[in-house]
């Protein structure tokens, strides 16, 4: 059966001069429609790589990525990034970083509708209020369900998320992860998400996918988040399934394939 | 040419005069909640406005005492107060073609160095992104410019008289010329220095050529931009008053040069404060477009 995303034997290898570092070895893993799948590895192992590749930011040296039986090569709003440090442009408002995008995305609609569509999405995110700030005037966590908000508003077929509540404090991080939790429930988006915190990938996600240590990193494991959803965060905390799960992912990370000092 | 060699080194002197650091304001908040801005605003504006005047004051006599005596090489203030009057007086006089106030000679060179400058600031930033996108043009191309760049404004003018065969061509090409690079070098720089993250945002977006180049180019460079229009409406200025002395018209260089010749330092030195005013005022205008544009960039 054909896959909505197929990472097909993708590699990845990094050459600077002569010097050759591979990064990323025989990747291969296929998502379904609507499925939200966390990556979850080691700081450095190639988390931000493969995300790039499957967004199309960098090329891949080996292998393929196909979106509905149709190879990527370059990147396009119908795989939106949130990155890693939200990425929006300091220079524009709340409002204008969003409405770049879609002007963009959908030159097609009328003025008023492309407005209605912006502020739809800022209030998806609770951004609506802030909408004429800079991205210097607000916290890092809104800066954040900004850089969502964009991603969301290019009705993307894929929503890549790299590390997206990484930089931010706990509090911020669970109330986020809520909001994560509803906009998938509603609009139903298939979501790769990278993360280094166990605990958000089994809440988050339906699969977890463990990546080996790098150099030549590789999927060691994948785990089915086999969780009811909605998920409520304070019921699963003693849920029997959760903890397994997450024991799943602690042992892989913490016994099978410990961080090594990279030389 | 028999110019004295002093005239044109002032190239080397830029950045302009700097500004005297504004003083604080302290502690009238907790006595006076309810018209403590205006003391505080009175108080800033003293503070700012007293210190440059006292100097000034004390130059002036240092000056006047320092010049006084009979058969000293330059007049005191109170001479040029005497012999200038006029100029100062009226800027904008028109008594003949050839004799205008200073005012508007200030105006006629300023005509200049929007055409010489206006056109550096938009060959300079648009070459300069095109390079900054390129690292091989960047690696061939910088020494040339690192190079040109030092260049004194008036050592370009025999040969831009040679090509365009006429003054007025030739001064504003000569203001062209120095102030391209350090505009086309910074906005270089800056694009060099854009992000990736805003690019992969472009790349995402799929923004074309022409949409990068304005939405996030532009914005993102502004601040290196602004820093080279900021040198660059200096050298402009700087190179004016040499190129107009040597080329004529009715310009403040010109009238500088047509003063010496006919022995009125007197006019020489009142010539002199409006160009310093002059150049200080263009670098602020600039500064202050800059501080505009840019606002929100650096967050
Ligand atoms: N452009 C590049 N050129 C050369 N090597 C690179 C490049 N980008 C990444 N790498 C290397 O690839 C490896 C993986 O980097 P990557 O950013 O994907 O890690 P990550 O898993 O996202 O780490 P983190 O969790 O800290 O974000 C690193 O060893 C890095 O040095
Ligand atoms: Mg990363």
């Amino acid at each position: 059966m054909a896959s909505y995303l197929k990472l097909d034997h993708i590699g990845k290898t990094f050459t600077r001069g002569a010097q050759k570092s591979e990064v990323l070895r025989d990747i291969n893993l296929s998502i379904d429609k609507g499925e939200y799948v966390s990556i979850i590895g080691h700081s450095g192992c190639g988390k931000s790589t493969l995300l790039n590749l499957i967004a199309g930011l960098t090329e891949v040296s080996s292998g393929g990525v196909l979106l509905e039986n149709k190879e990527v090569s370059a990147p396009g709003p119908d795989r939106a990034v949130v990155f890693q440090n939200h990425s929006l442009l300091p220079w524009l408002t709340v409002y204008d970083n969003v409405k770049l995008a879609v002007n963009k995305v959908f030159a097609n609609r009328s003025g008023a509708e492309r407005h209605d569509w912006i502020m739809e999405n800022l209030s998806l995110v609770q951004m609506a209020h802030a909408k004429d700030k800079r991205p210097g005037e607000i916290s890092g966590g809104m800066k954040q369900r900004v850089g969502i908000a964009r991603a969301l508003a290019m009705e993307p077929k894929i929503l890549l998320l790299d590390e997206p509540f990484g930089a931010l404090d706990a509090l911020t991080r669970a109330h986020l992860q809520d909001q994560m939790m509803e906009i998938h429930a509603r609009l139903g988006n298939t979501m790769i998400m990278i993360t280094h915190d166990v605990d958000e990938a089994v809440l988050l996600s339906d699969r977890i996918v463990m990546m080996t240590n790098g150099p030549a990193a590789t999927i060691g494991e994948v785990l089915e988040v086999p969780l009811e959803r909605p998920r409520k965060r304070v019921d699963l905390a003693s849920d029997r399934m959760y903890l397994k799960c997450r024991e799943a992912v602690l042992k892989f990370l913490y016994e099978r394939h410990r961080f090594v000092e990279a030389a | 040419m028999s110019l004295p060699a002093q005239k044109d080194e002032p190239v080397s002197r830029f950045p302009a005069p700097s500004q005297p650091e504004k003083a604080k304001v302290i502690s009238l908040k907790q006595a006076l909640p309810n018209n403590f801005d205006f003391k505080a605003l009175g108080m800033t504006l003293l503070a700012n406005t007293v210190p440059p005047l006292v100097v000034v004051l004390v130059l002036l006599a240092v000056w006047q005492v320092a010049f006084s005596h009979p058969g000293s090489s330059l007049p005191p203030p109170s001479e040029v107060w005497a012999q200038s009057w006029d100029l100062i007086i009226d800027p904008f006089f028109v008594y003949g073609t050839q004799d205008i106030g200073l005012g508007l000679r200030v105006l006629v060179s300023l005509e200049r160095v929007a055409y010489g400058f206006g056109l550096a600031a938009i060959c300079g930033v648009l070459v300069g992104a095109i390079i900054g996108q390129s690292v091989w043009m960047m690696r061939g191309l910088d020494p040339l410019f690192q190079v040109l760049r030092t260049v004194p404004p008036l050592a370009w003018l025999p040969i831009s008289l040679a090509a365009f065969m006429d003054s007025r061509p030739s001064a504003i090409f000569v203001i062209f010329i120095t102030a391209i690079w350090p505009v086309l070098i910074n906005t270089a720089v800056g694009i060099r220095n854009i992000p990736q993250d805003y690019r992969n945002v472009a790349q995402v977006l799929r923004l074309n050529q022409v949409e990068f180049f304005f939405k996030i180019m532009i914005p993102a460079a502004a601040p290196y931009i602004f820093s080279g229009l900021r040198i660059g409406v200096g050298l402009s200025w700087l190179a004016i008053v040499a190129a107009e002395m040597l080329t004529g018209g009715v310009g403040i260089g010109f009238f500088i040069w047509d003063a010496w010749n006919s022995s009125r330092l007197t006019d020489i030195i009142v010539a002199l404060v409006y160009i310093g005013l002059v150049g200080f005022v263009l670098d602020k205008l600039v500064s202050f477009i800059g501080a505009i544009v840019t606002r929100g960039t650096t967050a």
